[in-house]
Formats: structure tokens, C-alpha cells, sequence
């Protein structure tokens, strides 16, 4: 389902001297249906750079990535979208949404992207926010007020609202507390047996432990120092 | 499914001095496409030439309206075709509301004669939709019989975004849309745009130099510079992961809130 060949990937900061910094070489990476696979590998290892060029936010410099046999580093933006829309969901670490749109739509919009109908997509929002223990009382408010904690269950549940057949999970267990983090795990387990590919970073190890089938440690992508 | 505007090697002068030079790219049906650039780079003179209001030196800007009589060159249209054009299937969100408004009409008569362009006829009918409109972008209803002149400029530019949408247009032109308006009717407005497009399938171009706007609103994202472009992607990869050199002094000169 998801696929790298040979990524690599580098920032050329014109304003700063045009410094080039080359950060991830010959990357691979091969995600089947119904798998998880953890990114590891130390702070600036390069495992959001990872994801983000997975899901065509990040340019690259040379290699392949297909999702779901789209080649997201060569797709024209108009398919990309499609591919978003259907396709390929992301949790970033991150909420960002239009301020004073309430929750339970921020978290059925992405279902109503996809095609959804409207009561389909807010049963779904109910469901994902229910189980999330956002409380109802907040569903008719927007997120921007919330705490961390409650925004991101938010983003979560967004994530999860439309049945991506490719997920990419930034962190989704940060900050959570153990019920909700066992929430967010629970959903993760049904995304794969429903047949979801899942690339996630997981700081938290026994998270990971319990969802991911295998690690990929993206330290073995990093170039070494010039010279080295 | 074919592309709503293609836009091929538009150019403006004014004289020696470039407007906009050699603009390219294609907007399909659904897509917001969003221009950035600073002021003097050439986007109000690109958004005249897409839109009808400025005849470009050279190139084309072919309008395909999907009802299968091809696509047809909106700058070699007859001006009374292309005047129709613009009241029917366009719109154009101007960034000083009084050059989209009529100052002496009433808000419910702005909002109404739109409706009457695409053919409606029956008074309280449009009066009914005048109201809905006004009550979306947030305009007191009690307010449908007094003129635009009557208003601030914030209200103004509500009022000419509701006289633009009221009639279901497919393609909206926006310059600075959300530039006069308070932080709170302008996340309205985000919402509402979002809606339509989903919803009805709107494409839109807006041009704006506020990149929190675009990056909630729009798909795309061209960069423009000296009359160019400089750059052009899916939004969250230009503002992400800017190449030009002019890209990335933009992005990165955001203050943060």
C-alpha cells in the first residue's frame, strides 16, 4: 500500500547563505495492508520529514513514493488531493481548523470529503468523540478553546473519521492519559483489521509495542557528514 | 472531467513595466487556488485578466462551463458575453467593497439583483434569499432596506461577498477578500467558503497576502514575484517546504500568534 524506493531529500535555504542540508538518502519503506510499521530513531533523525514526504507536503530530491499507487513525489497537486481526500489520512501533531466551526463538524468534515452523507458522517463524529471522552457538551463548540489534551483527541478523531485505507500517525499518543491512550490504541488495532497501512512515531515505547508490527529506524537513512 | 479555467501564457504591460508575465496553470472544478505575493507583484493585474476586467497583451483564458460546448476564450469572448459571464456563472469579490457594490441600492436590492440576473423574478422570493444571505455573512436582517453607503466597510465587504454567492456561482475571483474584515466574521466567511465548496463543487482564486487564509482555504498555492511566478504547489507543500528564495523569506516572515 505505501512504498518508498530510494527517497531522498534536501532544504536549500536561500536566505541563509543558500546552505543545502541533505537529510534523508536512499530511503525504503514498504507498508502492506493491515500493517503498522513504527518510524524510530533519535530527535532529527528525520521521522516527520519522513511522513511529511509521504503525504506530499515535503518535496524530494530523487526516488519514488507510492500511495496507493499514486507517486505522490511526481502526482500533479489535483490527484494528490484526490489521494488525500480518499486515500492517505494524517494525524499531525498539530489541530488546525477554520476558528469557530464547531467540533462535531471539524471531525465530520474529512468523512463529507470523502463522499459521506451528512447523518452518516455526524454518527461517525458522535461515535469517534464519544469514545474519546470529549465531553458532549463541548461537541456544539469550537476546538480552538480546547486544552492540548482535547484538541488533539480531536485531531484523532478527525483522523479516524473516514476509513483511509493509508494512515499516518504523528505522536497520536502524546499526552494522552492511560484511558484515552488505550482509546487511541483500540482505534489503531481496528484500523488494521479492517486493513489500514500505518506508518506511526510513537515516542511512547509500550504503544508502540502493542500496535506496531515492525520498526524501521530512519537513523539508517540520515548521510553522514560530509567527508565521514 | 475537464479543467473549468486554463490559463495559458497571460501577460500584461503597462507600459515597459510587467504586470503579470507568462501565467500558466490549469483550475479544475471544486479546486481553490490561492495567489501570494507581496504588494506590486502582479496579482490584482493576474486576477483582472483571468476575470475579464483587463485585457491581457498575450495568452488565453479558456472558461469551460461543462455543458458540453467546449471551452471558450474569455478574452476574445463579445464584452456583452463576457459581461454575462460575470453575472451569472462569476463572481468577483473586489477588495474595495464599493467597486463590487451599488452604493445608492438597498443591501436586500445588491444582494437581490444578482438573483435577478440568473432569472428569478418573484419579489419575496428573492427577498427571502437576500435575507438568508445577509443572515450568513452576519449582517443584522433589520438592515435589508438600508444602503451600503449606510454601512462600515467591514459590513460592506459582507454584504458583496453575499451579492456574489447568492446566485451559486461556479467560479468565484476574490482580491483580499478577508482584508478589512474583523478576525471573527472572517473565520465565518472561511467556513462559509469551505461549505460552498464542498458542497456545490465552487472553484474559486483568491488572492490575499494572508497565509493563515490560504492555508485553510485554498488547495493550491502560486507564489508571485516581480510580475512571475515564482513557485507554485499544493498549499501545504509550498508553505511547508518552500524552493524559491522569495517562497521562503514569505513563510518564514510570519509573525506567529
Amino acid at each position: 500500500m505505501i512504498h518508498l524506493e530510494n527517497v531522498s531529500k534536501n532544504f536549500t535555504l536561500h536566505n541563509q547563505g543558500g546552505a543545502a542540508i541533505e537529510v534523508i538518502r536512499g530511503a525504503f519503506l514498504s507498508v502492506a495492508p493491515g500493517e503498522c510499521v513504527a518510524l524510530t530513531g533519535a530527535s532529527g533523525a528525520g521521522k516527520s520529514t519522513l511522513m511529511r514526504i509521504l503525504y506530499g507536503n515535503y518535496l524530494t530530491a530523487s526516488g519514488r513514493v507510492l500511495v496507493g499507487g499514486v507517486d505522490v513525489a511526481q502526482a500533479p497537486p489535483r490527484e494528490i488531493l484526490a489521494l488525500r481526500r480518499e486515500v492517505l489520512g494524517y494525524v499531525s501533531q498539530f489541530l488546525r481548523v477554520v476558528p469557530r466551526v464547531p467540533t462535531l463538524e471539524v471531525v465530520a468534515e474529512p468523512a463529507l470529503a470523502a463522499g459521506a452523507e451528512v447523518q452518516a458522517a455526524q454518527d461517525r463524529a458522535r461515535e469517534l468523540l464519544a469514545r474519546l471522552n470529549i465531553p458532549q457538551r463541548l461537541w456544539p463548540l469550537s476546538p480552538t478553546t480546547f486544552s492540548g489534551g482535547e484538541q488533539q483527541r480531536v485531531n484523532i478523531a478527525r483522523g479516524f473519521a473516514h476509513p483511509y485505507p493509508a494512515l499516518l500517525l504523528d505522536e497520536p499518543t502524546a499526552s494522552l492519559d492511560a484511558a484515552n491512550r488505550a482509546v487511541v490504541l483500540d482505534l489503531i488495532g481496528e484500523a488494521k483489521a479492517r486493513g489500514a497501512a500505518i506508518v506511526g512515531i510513537f515516542h511512547d515505547v509500550e504503544a508502540r509495542a502493542q500496535v506496531a508490527d515492525r520498526e524501521v529506524d530512519v537513523s539508517a537513512f540520515t548521510p553522514q557528514a560530509a567527508g565521514a | 472531467m475537464t479543467p473549468l479555467l486554463q490559463v495559458e501564457g497571460v501577460t500584461r504591460r503597462y507600459g515597459a513595466r510587467i504586470g503579470c508575465e507568462d501565467v500558466g496553470f490549469a483550475l479544475w472544478p471544486g479546486e481553490v487556488m490561492g495567489i501570494v505575493g507581496e504588494s506590486g507583484s502582479g496579482k490584482s493585474t493576474l486576477l483582472g485578466c483571468l476575470s475579464g476586467h483587463l485585457a491581457p497583451d498575450a495568452g488565453r483564458v479558456l472558461y469551460d462551463a461543462g455543458s458540453g460546448g467546449g471551452a471558450q476564450d474569455v478574452t476574445a469572448m463579445p464584452e456583452a458575453a463576457r459581461r454575462r459571464l460575470l453575472r451569472t456563472d462569476w463572481a468577483f469579490v473586489h477588495q474595495n467593497p464599493r467597486d463590487g457594490l451599488r452604493m445608492n441600492v438597498s443591501a436586500g436590492g445588491n444582494v437581490g439583483e444578482r438573483l435577478m440576473a440568473v432569472g428569478a423574478r418573484n419579489y419575496g422570493a428573492i427577498r427571502a434569499r437576500a435575507e438568508d444571505w445577509l443572515g450568513r455573512v452576519e449582517i443584522d436582517t433589520a438592515r435589508i432596506d438600508d444602503r451600503p453607503s449606510a454601512f462600515s466597510g467591514g459590513m460592506q465587504q459582507r454584504l458583496q461577498i453575499a451579492r456574489n454567492l447568492v446566485s451559486g456561482p461556479r467560479l468565484v475571483f476574490m482580491d483580499e477578500p478577508t482584508g478589512g474584515l474583523d478576525v471573527s466574521v472572517q473565520a465565518r466567511l472561511l467556513d462559509l467558503l469551505r461549505g460552498l465548496v464542498r458542497d456545490m463543487g465552487l472553484s474559486a482564486v483568491i488572492v490575499t497576502h494572508d497565509l493563515a487564509v490560504v492555508r485553510l482555504l485554498a488547495d493550491r498555492l502560486m507564489v508571485m514575484k516581480g510580475g512571475q511566478v515564482v513557485e507554485t504547489g499544493l498549499t501545504d507543500q509550498v508553505l511547508d517546504d518552500p524552493q524559491h528564495a522569495y517562497s521562503q523569506l514569505l513563510v518564514s516572515s510570519v509573525l506567529q500568534v
